[in-house]
């Protein structure tokens, strides 16, 4: 145990929530032999927050989050929790509980002694033990199931024992690790509505590491979207979604995914246009001022599917390759003459265009996004 | 038709493993002269349970069981215990050369206890341990074998059970006590089986460390009964029963342990 506790002196499963912990991360890098994990990453989560990190396999989110709860030391940086360096801290004190993808119930134990397993190892006198048990078993719905074990329950109920496990000793930070990934889809959305509920009405800081973006927009009061081991950007969804900060975040936030077209910046007269392929589209004019004052010239356009529209008069030519009904809402896959597919969304009931029949297609301008193409970095506000 | 053959030859296997024991039990109830006519008697027409109080009474039979007994538990126990800690460390703890130790403890498992053999009671000699229990106990105490077993049941526990113990604020001790071992118990079974009977057999060591007659243990007993008893040879065999008796009883009830520790990790639990 190196420096302060993280406890704040506060007995274990006292009476009070605690206020939800503060986390700031501050330049943790942690390597596995060659491999970085997760490099020079800077993050604050907010008392209270539920703070979302969100990338796809491998970019280091677990990794990050398993740095927080103090599984893995980090090889440079520091992590404090409640005002607390705790980077050399033992995870068993830093009071965090995490819930695991795989939610490691212990098989053996039943589920009132799963549960009260924090409590026993934190020598909670059995009364008190028994009592926040209780809360906990009711506030999760487990009330009748305390005498099973593991393996006589469904998916959904060993995620909520394992939810149990993790509120049961009032953490100051909730950590979890793509907890719903092992539940059915129904299930999936029903007990992510439940989690948030739960968040709320604990208080308590939440990190919890997904790849599921629809997850990630529906939970999170701000997103950390990270790739290679390296934090791309931190919002709230709707300024994500928005404004992704580089062609990584572009594609990877928004189902179907954004299009990412490559062009290349023409003066021509008074206007800005991008020009792809052999089609010119003009830029509005708050973009173009910025366009004009970077020195990219080789650039990616970026349109989400919705704003990209039909428009037989419209310069970019494609041909309908795919049509996908989803009921309230149509995708068209169009393959454009170089090759490159793109897609837009078609709501409402208008007559759809055939396979193999070639149109146009129109940008709408307030849903241009640029991006400069040597460092993906996006070009205006 | 397939079944039929199976259990056809299940059932030749099976007579040719129990046949010895019966015949143990047979010529155990014969007069030393049916044992030696031929053909054989294959059944006691005129059982002589005398034998039985004959080889517990002259054979003392009694203070052998009860010396193998002791020896056998402190051995169970030592080896259990050292076994379970010495697996914990190297599945679960980080420290300098772990991989070239855990080979070293395999490697002990490859060497012959007939190489050791002289050099081992060379070392109880010097210790001033001949003809105690300590000479019969200590040298078992650990086994790389053990070490090995359960390392291996430790290893096959979810890793994120660890990590949530860790967060649930269990230390070492706690983790393994509350944890790993109840996890590992069919494999912690299935040693304490194993070293139980490698304990209760032991023939040759007991008879080199020790000449105190009240330290011997039953095998070497069995043997002391065969030279006193030359002209009562069935007393010998019941002497033989007598002794072949617990190990029974143990296999009876724990022949679930010995088998699942045997299968273990091979079918998903």
């Amino acid at each position: 145990m190196g420096t302060q506790q993280a406890t704040d002196g506060r007995p274990p499963g006292s009476e009070e929530h605690p206020a939800g912990a503060q986390v700031e991360v501050r330049g943790v890098t942690k390597r596995f032999g060659d491999a970085t994990a997760v490099s020079n990453l800077d993050l604050d989560v907010a008392e209270h927050e539920f703070l979302v990190l969100l990338g796809p396999s491998g970019c280091g989110k677990s990794t990050a989050l398993r740095l927080i709860a103090g599984l893995d030391e980090p090889d440079a940086g520091t992590i404090a929790i409640g005002g607390h360096d705790v980077t050399d801290v033992e995870a068993r004190d830093r009071d965090v509980a995490m819930v695991f993808q795989s939610y490691a119930l212990y098989p053996h134990m039943t589920v009132r002694r799963n549960i009260e397993f924090p409590l026993r190892n934190r020598k909670v006198p059995k009364a008190e033990r028994d009592r926040l048990v209780g809360e906990a078993a009711d506030a999760l719905d487990l009330a009748d199931l305390l005498g099973r074990k593991p393996s006589q329950l469904s998916g959904g109920q060993r995620q909520r024992v394992a939810l149990a496990r993790a509120i049961v000793r009032r953490p100051a930070l909730f950590l979890m690790d793509e907890p719903l990934s092992n539940l059915d889809a129904k299930l999936r959305v029903q007990t992510r509505a439940e989690l948030i509920q739960l968040q709320r009405r604990l208080r308590t800081t939440v990190v919890y590491v997904t790849h599921d973006q629809v997850e990630a927009m529906t939970m999170g009061h701000r997103i950390a979207i990270m790739s290679a081991g390296v934090l791309q950007q931190v919002g709230p969804p709707a300024e994500v979604y928005a404004r992704p900060a580089n062609v990584f975040v572009a594609g990877f936030i928004g189902n179907p995914p954004m299009n990412l077209l490559d062009g290349t910046v023409e003066v021509g007269g008074t206007t800005l246009a991008v020009a792809v392929g052999d089609a010119r589209v003009e830029l509005p004019p708050a973009l173009a001022s910025l366009a004009v004052s970077t020195d990219a010239r080789d650039v990616v356009l970026g349109v989400r599917p919705e704003d990209l529209t039909v428009d037989p008069s419209a310069p970019l030519r494609a041909t309908v390759a795919v049509v996908e009904s989803l009921g309230h809402e149509r995708h068209l896959v169009c393959e454009r003459p170089g090759g490159e597919l793109v897609t837009s969304r078609v709501t409402g009931d208008d007559d759809l265009p055939a396979v193999g029949e070639e149109l146009g297609l129109a940008i709408r301008a307030e849903g241009v996004h640029l991006f400069d193409r040597a460092t993906g970095r996006r070009i205006g506000p | 038709m397939r079944t039929v053959l199976r259990y056809l030859v299940l059932t030749a296997l099976a007579a040719v493993v129990l046949f010895p024991i019966y015949i143990t039990v047979v010529n155990s109830l014969l007069t030393p002269g049916q044992i030696a006519g031929r053909p054989p008697t294959l059944f006691p027409t005129h059982p002589q349970w005398h034998t039985y109080s004959t080889a517990w009474s002259q054979g003392h039979l009694g203070r052998y069981l009860l010396n193998s007994f002791l020896v056998t538990i402190v051995i169970v126990v030592g080896q259990v215990v050292t076994s379970i800690a010495a697996a914990y460390a190297f599945a679960f703890l980080e420290f300098p050369f772990r991989r070239t130790i855990f080979v070293l403890f395999l490697a002990t498992m490859m060497v012959p206890f007939e190489i050791t053999f002289f050099t081992n009671q060379a070392t109880v000699v010097q210790l001033g341990w001949y003809d105690t229990y300590l000479a019969l106990t200590v040298p078992f105490l650990a086994t790389g074998f053990g070490a090995f077993l359960i390392r291996q049941s430790f290893l096959a526990m979810p890793g994120p059970l660890r990590d949530a113990a860790e967060l649930d604020g269990a230390g070492h001790w706690r983790f393994m006590t509350k944890v790993a071992v109840p996890l590992a118990r069919p494999s912690i079974a299935a040693l304490a089986v194993f070293s139980f009977f490698g304990a209760f057999n032991q023939y040759l060591w007991p008879l080199i460390v020790t000449k105190d007659e009240r330290l011997r243990t039953v095998q070497i007993g069995l043997r002391y009964l065969r030279s006193t008893q030359v002209d009562q040879i069935n007393v010998t065999f019941a002497g033989t029963v007598l002794a072949a008796l617990p190990l029974f009883v143990l296999l009876l009830l724990f022949q679930k342990h010995l088998v699942r520790g045997l299968t273990a990790g091979a079918v998903k639990g």
